[in-house]
């Protein structure tokens, strides 16, 4: 029996009686928001020009460097030296998408109709930040994605493909160090304030203004200065432990490092992991308070 | 069952601020109307019934669960609506609320659907898909109860839902609200300063002071009748009050009414008689109701 077709009830309030969706889901919800959000994906043509224009920017570098090693045989840069060279572009690409992520929600007083939902209060900034981590990657890792697929198809036989994954996959694992050190410092600066301006100043200044700190340390007449010197800034700290861990792939004839890490290079390790735990302590000490308002 | 319960529910802020003290209470399913003035505990109260706040001492119930232990459970069933503006300028409702609907827990086809739902109900159609910025108070007020509605919950929780709305705006969300509570059969707990709007919608009223309890009862006990006769008459009230005070009843005059004390049902004759010898127009004779407002206007009073 079907009804007559073209009539429109009014059929009143519908109560829900369907399944009401986990902990994992609601996270999972908020963590492709925030990597949507990072690239101005589902919100207004404005937001998108930066994100775009980075993006643009290292696919067209890495376009760049598979073209010239394809024509003229010669590595410009390898997988793990792109990342180095793209950390300015990554630094401001955090400027734009930290204050984007957190800020926006802040100044726009939406946190209390998120911390009123079954959404336990450091879910909030770990998606967040778990989305920021994710968009830096992709941003570092889908270049390089593009520069294997140039060399493995320009190589000969399976062999070559093999030695370019090689190289590539502790490139990725550079670029995963690098969005993890930049999006927990980057998400932290972005949390304490609700002025996008401010946070993205803020964010640049972080980055910016501990490096003349570097370059005081390692003109200083003592050699374990200037071999700590790296430490002192994010961008330095993340090479040093990348001088460490893969010294070859990152230290090449065209590219010499000018950092000396003498024997610290594990001191370098552990102050990139304590950098980041101490950044993610800080952002989920930053969310129980804002949560309780 | 009981919608909310609290138990000697006392809340102290960090800087020694009591903000609830000593409060026990317990509610009926339908809509509540938490009264008091600024800074009285109304936001500490929808905090703590929302887990969001820890109570210092004493216990609290909504829908029978505790919220600072079974805090998911309890904010899956409750809708909150928050006093101050909560919209993110560049989104559009539509998005919005879709968005909070799967931060509740809905999925994805579920949360958009229910979101156009909620929108429809609260009275926004073709606008949800443009900016919330450009969007008037009260339309922005609509997508906050919106929100609060997609998940379709068991208690909404509104605060202060007329603020900054004009008059026709505070008439339209309230009948909004009484319609929440009693066609969509959702149970609601709406806390304002002025107590006037309440009254009109609620079946129960709750009023607090200074974070302790003034009352809580149903309206219809606060607004119950009292042995004071109400007598009006379209001319001659003078007449008939110096009438009515010569026959000894104690008669006082309340602008166009005259109160008299009812003794028995001798008084109603007594009244009658005197109308009737003096041939006025008899408006109308009734047991006086207390209004709600008197409740307070005595306490009020009393602190001057």
């Amino acid at each position: 029996m079907s009804e007559p077709t073209g009539v429109i009830h009014d059929i009143g309030y519908q109560r829900y009686t369907g399944p009401r969706l986990g902990r994992r889901h609601v996270f999972g919800a908020l963590y492709l928001h925030g990597v949507r959000t990072t690239f101005g994906l589902g919100r207004s043509a404005k937001a998108k020009i930066f994100p775009w224009l980075v993006v643009g920017i290292v696919l067209m570098v890495a376009a760049a460097v598979t073209a010239i090693r394809s024509q003229i045989g010669e590595v410009v840069m390898t997988y793990a030296q792109f990342a180095d060279a793209m950390s300015w572009l990554v630094i401001f690409f955090v400027a734009v998408a930290a204050p984007e992520l957190v800020s926006r929600d802040m100044r726009s007083g939406v946190l209390p109709l998120y911390f009123s939902r079954p959404l336990p209060h450091a879910d909030y900034p770990l998606a967040k930040l778990l989305a920021l981590v994710t968009a830096l990657f992709l941003l570092l890792g889908a270049p390089q994605l593009l520069m294997f697929l140039g060399g493995a198809f320009t190589g000969d036989g399976m062999g070559a493909v093999w030695d370019e994954l090689l190289d590539l996959l502790p490139g990725l694992l550079y670029a995963g160090l690098w969005a993890v050190v930049f999006a927990s410092v980057g998400l932290l600066v972005a949390s304490m304030t609700g002025k996008r301006a401010f946070a993205a100043g803020g964010i640049v200044a972080v980055f910016l203004m501990t490096t003349p700190i570097v370059g005081i340390l390692s003109v200083l007449p003592s050699q374990t200065a200037n071999q700590l010197a790296g430490i002192a800034s994010p961008p330095t700290l993340v090479q040093g432990v990348g001088l460490w861990t893969m010294r070859d792939l990152l230290v090449t004839e065209a590219n010499t490092a000018d950092l000396d890490l003498g024997a610290f290079g594990p001191v370098y390790a552990l102050a990139a992991v304590a950098l980041v735990a101490g950044c993610v302590a800080l952002l989920l000490a930053r969310y129980k308070k804002v949560a309780a308002r | 069952m009981t919608l909310i319960a609290t138990e000697s529910l006392t809340k102290v802020y960090g800087g020694g601020v009591t903000a609830l003290s000593d409060l026990t209470v317990a509610v009926e399913p339908g809509i509540v109307g938490l009264v008091g003035a600024n800074g009285a505990g109304k936001s500490t109260l929808i905090k703590l019934l929302l887990g969001l706040l820890t109570p210092t001492r004493g216990r609290i119930q909504v829908l029978g669960l505790d919220p600072t232990a079974d805090t998911a459970t309890v904010r899956a069933r409750v809708g909150y609506m928050p006093e101050h503006d909560c919209l993110p300028p560049d989104l559009s409702a539509a998005e919005l609320v879709t968005h909070l609907g799967r931060i509740s827990g809905l999925p994805r086809t579920v949360a958009r659907e229910r979101a156009s739902e909620a929108l429809r109900h609260v009275g926004l159609h073709e606008e949800r898909h443009r900016p919330v910025g450009g969007y008037s108070t009260g339309m922005k007020q609509r997508v906050k109860l919106a929100q609060a509605l997609v998940h379709d919950p068991d208690l909404l929780l509104l605060d202060e839902p007329t603020n900054g709305l004009d008059p026709a705006g505070r008439d339209a969300m309230l009948a909004l609200v009484q319609r929440i509570g009693t066609e969509f059969g959702i149970s609601v707990l709406v806390c304002s300063h002025l107590l006037g709007e309440v009254e009109r919608i609620c079946d129960t009223l709750v009023a607090i002071e200074g974070g302790r309890l003034l009352r809580a009862d149903h309206i219809a006990a606060m607004t119950s009748v009292t042995d004071v006769l109400a007598v009006e008459v379209s001319e001659g009230t003078e007449a008939l009050a110096a009438r009515l005070a010569a026959l000894d009843l104690p008669v006082t005059r309340e602008g166009r009414l005259l109160l008299v004390p009812l003794a028995d049902q001798g008084t109603y004759d007594l009244i009658l008689g005197a109308v009737a010898e003096l041939d006025l127009p008899l408006h109308r004779l009734d047991q006086r109701r207390h209004r709600v407002a008197e409740l307070f206007a005595r306490r009020e009073n009393s602190l001057v």
